[in-house]
């Protein structure tokens, strides 16, 4: 006999995912922000001796799916007739968890009701009784905090007593005529009146005859009757609500989100502190992170020198040193940036200021023509662009949902972080400070941060005035509470996500860096070595042996494969300030961003092999020209960041874009459009900055 | 008659009917619980007066002015 099935069902931010990874021990994604879950994701885990397949499903308001996620919910639950449902209802939004379970319940439908948040509701003093309206319900239903596994683990118990609830809804007489007309249940009915407001999927989920029959309503009846099943059912979890509330009405609101909102929803301070997280999450990612840093880069290098002390001189001791050991370090280098930018944006996220975000740059969204909701994914796109495009599946138009998803690819991902952290070190090093607190360093990587959030404001702007065009969409969004974040759940999040840019670091660019030292060793220039080694005759002066060595490597280099490429793409690039070791790592790197560092460290590190080498970051800032001038100036570094700002390369990015838009077309135009804003930036920012005497 | 988005920050209203000319988003703020008879707070506006959060049914919920304005509302009071 194959498992039995338990949806959880519930509306955003109820808990559903929290409860799922109490129950089946899980590290799935929870977050104190409506539309977390995208997918439905499913876990085995034993129950009493049995089997038992738990789902845990995107949050939805009702069976009338609004959104992409939302239809994911609706389609598991229409596909799974037999399946048990646990209903998790939010205790301090009662009523509107319950009008779910309106919707849910059905004849046939065995249905058990979690009532989670009960800690917070006992603060704000919602005295809900469990017990009452398990008796009204005449389901088990049970208050739990969802965190707590033992708890959880009781919500098991109660599937043996899960049945088909009892409820006292008052239908209005057009539902009750399509019922016995349609010959199906009061509930299908009530299901097609609501459906029939997004005709286009109401055959799908109600089928044929009883859509046919609901889309044939005059328009002000089907109106009407809406808005009695909305009344209808709201009386009905009012009723139930009262009947399981023993103490008298007081007010219950939450004071404590209150009193937090009063200064960061206020009008004018509220946006001074919303500059000032941005710019103290800057500042500490620029200039906290710099121990760690060091720590890891001396790690590396003593496991370069290692290496080399242990193995003799040979093609693969290079192979491990300068290829494999210098192009996972590079990037690995990273990490303690990666994970604070995580942190941060993890505790934003749970404690419920994220969605205050959504909340204040709405009016901005919609000068673009999107709503407030989908800066949400773009923000999520400085993490990573691929979770973030399935996150637009929240956004309920789709062409909304298009732009989003196209225009977020330029917000910066956390790969973008390497190359602007090693840019700016490289030429805005100094110590000067800006206004007396931030660094310089500081500054620009906000600045580019700022431009590629402009990029993609603009982007989507232009796409919905063109390409896309539409009416703007609706803001409707339910703002949650604040909550305090636990530090396991920040801890866990952040550690996923490095975890998932130290899996690239180790696949990927491992193998991409043992290609590109190969590309950067062969084929070996015959004619060189011969010509140095004429040159080294009879010379004996140790710096003078050391220079003809330098000229060797570079001149082997120049003429490897990959030096051939840089050279080939050397008069494209060239006029954005960059050499074809430059050209070099940006080949490589639309393979993955990222890559162009540890490119970078394969491309100016080869041939050190003997000497302790040098920090990437000392290696650029005194690589020069052909013609002697520095490579790295501060306009050059500027050229080149901005170029990484808009580029699209990463492959995963347009992989991803494939799959939720199944087709090429968008992919395809995305990194058509990204590359030409990308290409045409730096060639401005190089030629007019220079013209204006910059260097 | 009145409607939510003239309503001032920090009163309250009982909602009469939601007029919006997009089913789709109609029924969904009725199911939302802005149904006829529910009593609705204003809570706050947003920096540039849009959009607002209001409080119904025990949450709080944000949305735009332009759809505030379809939400008919009666019976005014402060608290
Ligand atoms: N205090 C408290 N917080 C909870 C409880 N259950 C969940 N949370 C928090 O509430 C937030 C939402 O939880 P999730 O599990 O992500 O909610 P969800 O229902 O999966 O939400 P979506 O995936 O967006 O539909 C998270 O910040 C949780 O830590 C609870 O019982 N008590
Ligand atoms: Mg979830």
């Amino acid at each position: 006999m194959s498992a039995s099935k338990l949806l959880l069902v519930g509306n955003p931010n109820s808990g559903k995912t929290t409860l799922f990874n109490a129950l089946a021990g899980m590290r799935a994604r929870t977050g104190n922000y409506p539309g977390i879950t995208v997918e439905k994701r499913s876990a085995s885990l034993e129950h009493q001796g049995k089997a038992l397949e738990l789902i845990d499903l995107p949050g939805t308001y009702s069976l009338t799916p609004n959104s992409p996620d939302e239809e994911v919910a609706e389609r598991e639950l229409r596909n799974c007739p037999e399946a048990n449902v646990l209903v998790v209802v939010d205790a301090t939004a009662i009523s509107r968890g319950l009008y779910l379970l309106t919707d849910v319940a059905r004849p046939g439908r065995k249905i058990t009701v979690a009532l989670t948040m009960a800690d917070e509701a006992k603060r704000r003093g919602i005295e809900i009784s469990a017990q009452a309206l398990s008796e009204t319900l005449n389901v088990p239903v049970r208050a739990v905090d969802a965190r707590d596994r033992e708890a959880a683990r009781a919500l098991l118990r109660d599937l043996e007593n899960a049945a088909e609830v009892t409820l006292d809804l008052d239908y209005p007489g057009l539902v009750t005529k399509l019922a016995r007309d349609a010959d199906v249940p009061e509930s299908e009915a009530a299901r097609a009146v609501m459906g029939a407001a997004h005709p286009e999927s109401i055959e799908e989920r109600l089928g044929d005859s009883l859509a046919k029959r609901a889309l044939a309503l005059a328009p002000e009846e089907l109106a009407a009757a809406q808005e009695a099943v909305a009344c209808a059912r709201y009386a009905c979890t009012e009723a139930l609500k009262s009947a399981a509330t023993s103490a008298p009405p007081k007010a219950t609101n939450d004071t404590r989100t209150e009193a937090i909102d009063r200064v960061l929803l206020h009008p004018i301070l509220g946006l001074l502190v919303f500059a000032l997280v941005m710019g103290l999450l800057f500042e500490g990612l620029f200039s906290g992170a710099d121990p760690f840093i060091e720590l890891i880069e001396g790690a590396v290098g003593s496991a370069q020198s290692l290496v080399r002390t242990m193995m003799g001189e040979s093609v693969l001791r290079d192979l491990i040193t300068d290829g494999v050991i210098a192009g996972v370090g590079n990037v690995v280098v990273f990490v303690p940036q990666i994970a604070m930018l995580f942190l941060a944006i993890a505790f934003l996220e749970d404690s419920g200021y994220l969605a205050r975000v959504a909340f204040l740059i709405d009016r901005v969204m919609r000068g673009i023509g999107l709503q407030g909701g989908a800066f949400v994914p773009m923000l999520s796109g400085f993490a990573c662009a691929v979770p973030a495009v399935m996150g637009t599946r929240t956004i309920a138009s789709e062409k909304d949902r298009l732009v989003t998803m196209l225009a977020l690819p330029l917000t910066s991902c956390s790969a973008r972080l390497p190359v602007y952290v090693l840019i700016i070190a490289v030429v805005f090093a100094g110590e000067s400070r800006v206004l007396g607190i931030f660094s310089m360093g500081a500054v620009v990587l906000f600045s580019m941060y700022m431009l590629s959030v402009l990029g993609a404001l603009g982007a989507a702007a232009i796409m919905r005035r063109t390409i896309l065009k539409g009416p703007t969409p609706p803001f409707v969004m339910e703002l949650p509470p604040y909550r305090m974040p636990t530090l396991g759940a920040l801890l866990r999040i952040t550690w996923s996500k490095v975890k998932g840019f130290l899996i690239d670091a180790g696949s990927v660019i491992l193998a991409l860096s043992i290609v590109l030292w190969a590309l950067l060793t062969y084929p070996v220039h015959e004619e060189s070595v011969a010509h140095y080694a004429a040159q080294r005759e009879g010379v004996t002066d140790a710096a003078e042996l050391e220079a003809i060595d330098q000229a060797q490597r570079a001149a082997l280099l120049e003429h490897s494969a990959a030096g051939s490429l840089g050279k080939a793409i050397e008069p494209i690039i060239e006029p954005l300030g960059m050499d074809w070791r430059i050209g070099v790592g940006i080949v490589g790197s639309f393979a993955a961003r990222e890559v162009l560092v540890s490119t970078l460290g394969i491309v100016f590190g080869s041939g050190e092999a003997d000497e302790e080498s040098e920090s990437l970051r000392e290696q650029l800032s005194s690589a020069t020209r052909a013609d002697g001038s520095q490579l790295m100036t501060p306009l050059s570094g500027l050229a080149l960041l901005i170029f990484f700002v808009f580029a699209c390369q990463c492959m995963s990015t347009l992989a991803a874009v494939k799959r939720e838009t199944q087709s090429w077309k968008w992919p395809l135009f995305m990194f058509g459009y990204m590359t030409v804003l990308a290409y045409v930036s730096a060639l401005l920012v190089y030629q007019v900055g220079g013209m204006m005497g910059f260097t | 008659m009145k409607v939510l988005s003239d309503a001032k920050v920090g009163s309250s209203a009982e909602i009469a009917c939601v007029q919006c000319s997009d089913p789709a988003l109609r029924v969904r703020l009725m199911e939302l619980g802005l149904v006829r008879g529910t009593r609705v707070e204003v809570l706050r506006k947003a920096p540039l007066g849009d959009p607002l959060i209001v409080r119904i049914r025990g949450y709080e919920l944000s949305l735009r002015r332009i759809e505030a304005q379809a939400i008919e509302v009666s019976a005014e009071g402060s608290k």
